[in-house]
């Protein structure tokens, strides 16, 4: 009697997930997007009534899962390479679009010695009087913030010399934590991350020059089988009113091509 | 195939072993003979690890050992070095979390041994470290090697503490664990393959080493 009682507890509690499930669509979005994507759902929520359930993580991840079958309706990529894999594969509704383009930024916590700027000479200077011991930047082998860093680290003539400081974050948003922990002496992140409040009233924060590296269109995409709530999000996030808040997180709209960039690497 | 990835993976796991044999003689024989005050909590805590999510460890780690706080401050101040993203913050980890892996089985070993054995040896003149030495040690040999088994195997297969504090540094806190995730996320598929083949293998023999000990000394006590 008791585990009948039990069963049909346990039954009442999965009822109102089943029905949500149903409802609200899932969307994957990258880390970079942790800050500025909850302020821009809370604009669409606003506006239409309707709310998502976000997953964030690495982009990378994103695509395995999607591939591997995750149900996602839809995908905002912190590139484009993750979302033309998945293009390729016949996963998508279409090719996408770019929502924004993504910058990195030099973030410095309060008790480092090291001096910001845009074109890294602080770092080039800390580096020389060995005060960096530890400097963070996401992954290069599979976050596209972490490529960017290691490319602008390279522009720079730094790379080789900062090589042996690097701790690499398993994302993003990783790095950046790593980078504000006070164990490191600063960190190369997403400049979405890094300008929010949380980051930016107790750390230094300097954009790096875009021209250190390349772009980093970010992509969206609706993925086969998605609704009409992730369609009316997909458009929202085009909208003129959505691109103002990325722009206030550095997510600048893009005005550059939005066909697949010709970048190949991985 | 990650090889200084493997190699700092039994370096750690094999330092975890040497820091933690004698912690786990000194609290496996204080456990199984002592009778005190809190022994339950303190049984408790130190089997925590088996049933906290390694997040959990990781965080208070991060905070506890980062370079602002008092511990890490003093280690800084002792060795020039950093606790967090650094081999030596692996290791303190390590230590924490295999301290269940290590003690329980000696724990268990010390139980088995007979009161009247170790009472002959006092009778016999036998000194403290003595008794420890001829006696007790040679009769828990069996429970203390498959504490060093799981230890070292357990240590190799840590992975969330080290993905949170470790930074995942080439030849200082990137293990085979997190090369092998590593590869995954960069679609390497060939090398993590081989890297888990090979961590499936290792794990599997010393498990089976452990459980062929236990019988062993199962049938010594009937």
């Amino acid at each position: 009697m008791k585990i009948k009682w039990l069963f049909l507890c346990f039954f009442t509690l999965l009822l109102p997930l089943a029905v949500q499930a149903s409802q609200v669509p899932r969307i994957a979005a990258a880390s970079s997007l942790q800050f500025v994507l909850p302020e821009v759902l809370a604009e669409f929520k606003r506006q239409t009534g309707h709310s998502v359930r976000t997953t964030f993580g690495s982009s990378g991840n994103f695509r395995r899962q999607i591939i591997q079958g995750a149900s996602f309706e839809l995908f905002l990529s912190a590139n484009e390479f993750y979302v033309n894999a998945l293009v390729e594969r016949g996963l998508t509704v279409d090719a996408g679009v770019i929502y924004g383009q993504g910058r990195i930024a030099l973030v410095v916590p309060t008790n480092s010695q090291l001096k910001p700027d845009s074109n890294l000479a602080g770092l080039r200077q800390a580096l020389d009087k060995n005060d960096i011991s530890r400097f963070a930047i996401a992954n290069p082998n599979h976050a596209p913030y972490g490529r960017a860093a290691r490319e602008a680290l390279q522009v720079y003539g730094l790379w080789n010399a900062i090589q042996p400081f690097i701790v690499k974050g398993e994302n993003a948003s990783q790095a950046t934590q790593f980078a504000v922990s006070g164990s490191t002496q600063g960190g190369i992140v997403p400049y979405a991350l890094a300008v929010s409040p949380i980051i930016a009233e107790s750390n230094q924060v300097v954009l790096i020059a875009q021209s250190s590296h390349q772009p980093i269109g970010q992509r969206m995409v609706l993925l086969q089988g998605s609704g009409d709530v992730a369609r009316q999000l997909y458009d929202f996030i085009s909208s003129a009113q959505a691109q103002a808040i990325f722009t206030q997180f550095g997510i600048e709209s893009s005005s550059v091509s939005q066909s697949p960039s010709q970048r190949v690497s991985e | 195939m990650d090889t200084t990835a493997l190699i700092l993976s039994l370096k750690l796991a094999f330092w975890t072993c040497v820091i933690l044999f004698p912690v786990a003689i000194f609290f496996g024989r204080l456990l199984a003979w002592r009778q005190f005050a809190g022994k339950a909590w303190l049984e408790a805590v130190i089997a925590l690890p088996l049933v906290l999510p390694p997040t959990v460890l990781g965080f208070y780690l991060l905070l506890g050992m980062g370079a602002t706080s008092p511990l890490g401050e003093f280690y800084f101040s002792l060795t020039g070095n950093h606790l967090v993203f650094s081999f030596d913050g692996l290791l303190v980890a390590s230590v924490i979390f295999n301290l269940p892996f290590a003690i329980q089985p000696m724990q268990r070993a010390f139980e088995a041994i007979p009161a009247n054995i170790r009472e002959a040896a006092w009778c016999c003149g036998l000194s403290r470290f003595e008794s420890l030495w001829r006696i007790e040690l040679p009769l828990a040999w069996p429970g203390a090697m498959s504490a060093l088994a799981l230890t070292f195997a357990h240590t190799l297969g840590e992975f969330g503490v080290v993905l949170m504090v470790g930074g995942s540094i080439e030849g200082e806190t990137k293990t085979i664990a997190i090369s092998i995730y590593d590869r995954v996320q960069a679609f390497d598929n060939h090398t993590a393959g081989t890297m888990s083949a090979l961590l499936l293998v290792f794990s599997l023999v010393t498990i089976g080493f452990v459980y062929r000990l236990t019988y062993q000394r199962r049938q010594q006590v009937k």
